[in-house]
């Protein structure tokens, strides 16, 4: 059957129908339709769209988990590799540090040769001030020698074994050194105690000792080199009455953190005893 | 019985590493703890143990070779504790805690005054007043503070040692 409007009619009714449309919807007249319209379409699209997700993340998820499981145990083991070479490396950064002082002090000291040691113990009784390092016999090391850190004077080598000697501090309640105050030239003896304080003695009346005076080993009696710094003057104790001043010194080495020292090789000490006089029969 | 007197060796010296690069280390004014005495101490208090006084030699002469202090010092004070923990063994042996207290505060009392006299012999200056106050003191106070762990590990290695007669 042949339709009653020609073709080019129907074209035309919907172009125009067409613009009608258009011209409604730009003028507003649509909104509420195209809103729920919307409204419909998106809600279908946000449900279908969870339901693939929950079902993709039901599918995956336990792989995940134990993937996820296996590379935290791998985290955490390098996590504890890590800190322990953390550890490991400021320990080392620290020796360094301590080893470049001694090197910079046996530069700075050409006159003696110098071992190395680390303080591997102290004595187990506490009315000594005695330390244990681990170089011994077997490394030219014996009775008598100097031991000293960057800081300054810190004993005497007092026994020695095959791989270890033990060393007497200064701050031994048995130890005395003889030293010298650098600002007045005055000769003095430097006394350790039970408690690890040290004392200058036998400083004579005339010297002119202030606080902050400096205080060098003086050779005298031939324990220990000369020119070694020991510490400073804190205090000075003056009584017209008494035959010698006192005075008390603070160490520059710190002895409650001694980790490595050098024991000076070519200092041969000696023995002045039979030389001090006895008292007759 | 030999092997408490063999493992008498290792654990005496293992003590005595201890006390040297940890213990004497941790300072209560200018006092330390004694972990061989406290040993010497909690082993004598074992009433099965028969060798307290070979460990106490022993403990003694390698004590006095570690240390700057005259060997016969650690030798006589050891031996006098392990005498007093023996003594008090028969005495108040059903409070073996009191006991380990009294053995400690003695021993400790006896070594550090043995100590004191020794080296004043020995012409190393020292006041009694000070050592009293700043080593003495602090010393039996850090030694009775490890005295109860050290006694209940000494136990278990006695009970180690003697299996045969098990405490009810």
């Amino acid at each position: 059957m042949k339709s009653s409007f020609p073709r080019s009619l129907q074209t035309i009714i919907i172009i125009l129908v067409a613009i009608g449309l258009v011209t409604l919807a730009l003028g507003g007249y649509f909104n509420p339709l195209t809103y729920r319209i919307g409204q419909f379409t998106i809600g279908i699209q946000t449900w279908v769209s969870s339901r693939y997700m929950a079902l993709v993340d039901f599918l995956t998820v336990p792989r995940d988990l134990a993937s996820m499981q296996e590379q935290n145990s791998a985290l955490q083991a390098e996590v504890a590799r890590l800190q322990t070479e953390v550890i490991d490396l400021q320990q080392r950064v620290t020796e360094t540090n301590i080893l470049s002082a001694l090197v910079n002090f046996a530069r700075a000291n050409p006159a003696y040769t110098y071992k190395a040691a680390a303080v591997i113990g102290q004595d187990p009784s506490p009315f000594r001030r005695y330390v244990i390092i681990n170089t011994g016999s077997n490394d030219g090391i014996r009775a008598g020698m100097p031991v000293v850190t960057d800081q300054g004077l810190a004993g005497q080598v007092d026994a020695v074994i095959a791989d270890a000697a033990r060393v007497r501090l200064v701050t031994d309640p048995a130890s005395a050194v003889n030293v010298r105050l650098q600002a007045s030239n005055t000769d003095a003896m430097l006394d350790g105690s039970v408690t690890g304080d040290l004392t200058l003695d036998m400083i004579s009346q005339d010297a002119t000792v202030q606080v902050g005076d400096v205080v060098l080993t003086s050779g005298l009696g031939g324990g220990y080199p000369a020119n070694l710094l020991v510490g400073q003057v804190v205090s000075v104790r003056k009584q017209p009455t008494e035959l010698f001043q006192q005075a008390s010194l603070q160490a520059n080495v710190d002895f409650n953190r001694l980790e490595y020292v050098l024991v000076i090789t070519n200092f041969n000490p000696v023995d002045i005893t039979p030389l001090l006089a006895t008292p007759g029969p | 019985m030999m092997t408490p007197i063999l493992v008498s060796i290792p654990v005496l010296a293992l003590a005595l590493l201890l006390q040297t690069a940890v213990i004497s280390r941790i300072m209560l004014i200018n006092g330390s703890a004694d972990l061989v005495l406290l040993i010497l101490a909690a082993w004598g208090l074992q009433e099965r143990v028969h060798h307290a006084w070979i460990w106490a030699v022993l403990a003694g002469l390698l004590s006095g070779f570690v240390s700057g202090v005259p060997w016969y010092v650690y030798l006589a004070s050891y031996l006098a504790v392990v005498g007093v923990a023996r003594l008090l063994t028969r005495r108040v042996w059903q409070a073996p805690l009191l006991a380990m207290f009294s053995v400690t505060l003695i021993g400790t009392l006896v070594l550090q005054m043995a100590t004191f006299f020794a080296l004043t012999f020995l012409q190393v200056p020292m006041a009694l007043g000070d050592v009293f106050e700043k080593i003495i003191l602090p010393s039996v106070l850090l030694n009775l503070l490890l005295a109860i762990p050290t006694y209940g590990l000494v136990r278990d290695l006695a009970n180690r040692l003697y299996p045969g007669e098990v405490e009810l």
